[in-house]
């Protein structure tokens, strides 16, 4: 669990916005981008900040894609299924992700190391198909890559 | 500033730094100064120059030589041989697929030569973080022309008679649009451009910021002048880090050069850009649901009218254009209306920038005059089909496309011709497919992307999108039954009809078009169980043909879960249990000695 003094950060990111809605958008943009997801107690202190019902961040959270209640893992594993990947079998990709960590997509790992996500195209599609691990690129990814890739983050403790 | 004799444009767009541009440009820069060059020769990053097939790409000039699929080996060689010797590293020059034949500059190879790049006109040739490469380049001039020499009507007659229409997907005529929200009753006006880039198959909107983001301002500005605004917002995905990071750095050049921001050039006109970030919904993409976004809510549609040229961003008056659309604007105004609208065809002038990708050689991003047919782009301009596999088909506009068959070939590229043959425009996503790609599965890929997506605020689009994906889902698991067509083609017309917005009223096009060009294959899968193209994993499986396997083993190497055993150089054979259909060895036996059935 974070400490008293990370979420203080979320007092930092509001106070840089004015209290107006217009910059509700922009301020969860930042808190899931300094925590990687929204907390709960981040969530409070914007509710006080804006003065605006919990409920409506929650509609807010939920509607936009980005925008996750729930911790991700140390890597996100992204797999392009923009229509190119798609086509190159990108599929097939997620499916053997899926068995070796045991997670479907939109899961993260019990151990809190892997996310896995399906991304739309990710603007490499001459590469498809395209696996991305946080900011790195994998190209022409074949189903036997897949193994040899979570290794180098580490791999699955068994 | 300081003259060098030459430069070294190495590419920076996502595609080459996906393949590895950065390490190559560092290598260029420790090179050239190892050697003492670093005074003579700059080395320069560029945005997407289109061939990212064969990135990393590297061009120099002032010969204009492009050495393709560059390795940090090779730059010790291009310095040495090309930029000290003066001697051009031909095994690295780019060779064309068919002839064999090495070509000296970029200009003259076919990917380029049939292209006219007016929206692409400085991606792959400038730096983008360098505002003096854009204004050496005539950028801003046109926003000077307006300011000066024009009145704000003019602009926008101009830009009428350019026959100008919108690259974002629906076509609607700029000029008129701009025409309502000059004429709209109000102060305060906004200027928005449409960078959600929502399409999950096409980059072309982000290759423009990523290489020619000035072009983008300066035309929000003319936009500004021409409506009576005085600020302007640019939505764009938040997936797009390069995008956004030069977007940034762009806005904050312009502000220091007096291009943006108070009395502009000395005028009495005053204009500043803001950047809004998208945050994963496509829904966004729509213009209503994209203004209710930069608002702070949450980005669901609403029905118009009212139009946001009437009543827009916090009620005001707005226009809204997509990136392609702005990218034209500042040569319309430079070149003049008529220089534009004498390119392109009858009924759709200009150019149009599609990302073309798939089962196709050259997979990357082009720029072609209107009215070019779907033929030239695909084996003139893109190479061909890879692998000596049969051309299928080509999918345009996205999740609210179709899907074209090889007898529609010699059509041109318009936005009524495309709309007549039950496809669209769309913004620019053209994905080829070959004999292996299962139009059924094509289908359900979109629609499966459209129900993800719809936002859920009216029944048609929420349920029925889902009613018709169970159907699909249904006929490619080979549960489908007799009178599955009929009802998806009903569900499929009520929804057009009944759902609010773009995102609903499009969606069972991806069904509607590989319905009518390829119902053959629904048939299959309903009737016989079967699917012809070997697309569908519930309804195949792997077997070896014992004749034709040599025992060679590629198949075993490949295999991710050890399905495959045999004995060296005799047939092998598939443990169907362990087999996850993943077609690995499908495409690496050098035999042909694996089928699915
Ligand atoms: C579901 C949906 C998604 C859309 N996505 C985009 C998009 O990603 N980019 C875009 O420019 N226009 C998109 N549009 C079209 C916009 O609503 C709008 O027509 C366009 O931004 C107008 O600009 P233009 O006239 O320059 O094309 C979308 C429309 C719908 C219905
Ligand atoms: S058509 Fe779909 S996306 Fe559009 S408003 Fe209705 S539910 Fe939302
Ligand atoms: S299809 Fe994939 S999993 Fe099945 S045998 Fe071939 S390589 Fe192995
Ligand atoms: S579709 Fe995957 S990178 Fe474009
Ligand atoms: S990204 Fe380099 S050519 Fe497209």
């Amino acid at each position: 669990m974070e400490n008293q003094q990370d979420f203080q950060y979320t007092r930092q990111i509001s106070q840089q916005y004015p209290q107006d809605k217009r910059f509700l958008l922009a301020i969860l943009q930042d808190i899931q981008k300094e925590y990687n997801y929204l907390p709960r107690e981040s969530l409070y202190m914007v509710q006080e900040y804006m003065d605006i019902p919990l409920a409506k961040l929650y509609s807010m959270a939920t509607f936009y894609k980005a925008l996750s209640l729930k911790p991700k893992g140390r890597y996100i594993i992204k797999v392009c299924d923009g229509t190119a990947c798609h086509i190159r079998a990108s599929q097939t990709l997620t499916d053997e992700i899926s068995k070796i960590l045991k997670i479907a997509p939109g899961q993260t790992t019990s151990d809190g190391r892997f996310s896995l996500e399906t991304v739309n195209c990710l603007g490499s599609c001459a590469a498809a198909p395209v696996i991305v691990v946080n900011d790195r690129f994998y190209g022409k990814v074949t189903p036997s890559m897949v193994k040899t890739i979570i290794d180098e983050y580490g791999g699955i403790y068994s | 500033m300081e003259i060098y004799r030459a430069h070294v444009l190495v590419c920076k767009g996502t595609g080459c730094v996906a393949s590895g541009s950065e390490p190559i440009m560092e290598a260029f820069q420790k090179e050239l100064e190892k050697k003492g060059l670093s005074k003579e020769v700059k080395v320069v990053q560029t945005g997407c120059l289109g061939l990212c097939e064969l990135g990393p790409n590297v061009l120099i000039y002032p010969e204009g030589s492009y050495y393709c699929t560059v390795k940090t080996e090779d730059v010790p060689e291009i310095v040495e041989e090309h930029l000290l010797k003066g001697r051009i590293v031909e095994r690295l020059l780019y060779k064309e697929r068919d002839t064999k034949e090495r070509f000296r500059s970029l200009m003259d190879i076919d990917f380029y030569k049939r292209q006219k790049r007016i929206a692409l006109r400085h991606c792959g040739l400038i730096n983008p973080e360098i505002i003096e490469e854009y204004i050496a380049n005539d950028g801003y001039r046109a926003l000077g022309k307006a300011l000066t020499e024009m009145t704000p009507q003019g602009v926008i007659d101009e830009i009428k008679k350019s026959g100008l229409r919108g690259r974002g997907g629906g076509g609607f005529p700029t000029g008129v649009k701009w025409q309502f929200a000059a004429d709209a009753q109000g102060d305060i006006k906004y200027v928005v451009c449409n960078a959600d880039e929502g399409d999950p198959g096409a980059f072309m909107d982000r290759s423009i910021l990523e290489g020619d983001p000035h072009t983008v301002l300066e035309a929000m500005a003319i936009a500004g002048y021409a409506i009576g605004a005085s600020e302007g917002y640019i939505y764009v995905r938040a997936e797009y880090p390069i995008a956004v990071k030069r977007l940034e750095i762009a806005i904050e050049q312009a502000r220091n050069h007096g291009l943006l921001g108070k009395n502009i050039l000395g005028t009495e006109f005053s204009f500043d850009i803001f950047i809004r970030l998208g945050s994963g919904a496509f829904v966004c993409g729509e213009e209503t649901a994209l203004l209710a976004s930069v608002e702070g809510r949450r980005g669901e549609p609403r029905p118009r009218p009212p139009f946001p040229a009437n009543k827009g961003l916090w009620d005001k008056p707005t226009i809204i254009n997509n990136v392609e659309t702005y990218a034209n604007i500042p040569e319309i105004i430079l070149q003049g209306a008529d220089w534009f609208s004498n390119i392109g065809s009858e009924k759709s002038k200009g150019t149009k920038v599609f990302a073309v990708g798939g089962k196709i050689n050259h997979t990357g991003l082009v720029e072609i005059p209107m009215g070019t047919t779907l033929k030239e782009v695909i084996y003139d301009i893109g190479g061909g089909i890879p692998n000596n596999k049969k051309f299928k088909a080509v999918q345009t506009g996205g999740p609210s496309g179709g899907c074209l068959p090889a007898s529609l070939l010699d059509m041109p590229i318009e936005y009524d011709t495309l709309i007549q043959a039950g496809s669209m425009m769309g913004s620019g996503g053209m994905i080829v497919v070959d004999e292996d790609t299962c139009m059924v599965d094509i289908a359900k890929f979109f629609l499966t992307f459209t129900q993800e997506e719809s936002c859920g605020k009216c029944p048609p689009c929420r349920i029925g999108t889902k009613r018709m994906l169970e159907i699909l889902e249904r006929i490619t698991n080979g549960e489908g039954r007799e009178g599955d067509i009929e009802l998806l083609e009903n569900l499929a017309k009520s929804i057009k009809a009944s759902a609010l917005c773009g995102l609903g009223q499009t969606a069972p096009n991806p069904v509607l078009s590989t319905l009518r060009y390829f119902r053959d294959e629904y048939e299959a899968h309903i009737k016989d169980k079967k699917c012809p193209a070997g697309g569908c994993q519930a309804l195949i499986h792997y077997e070896v043909v014992a004749d034709k396997c040599k025992g060679c083993g590629m198949c075993v190497k490949v295999c991710p879960t050890q399905a495959i055993s045999g004995e060296r150089r005799k047939p092998h054979e598939i443990d169907l249990d362990k087999c996850i259909k993943c077609n690995s060895c499908y495409d690496r036996c050098p035999f042909g000695a694996i089928v699915k059935l």
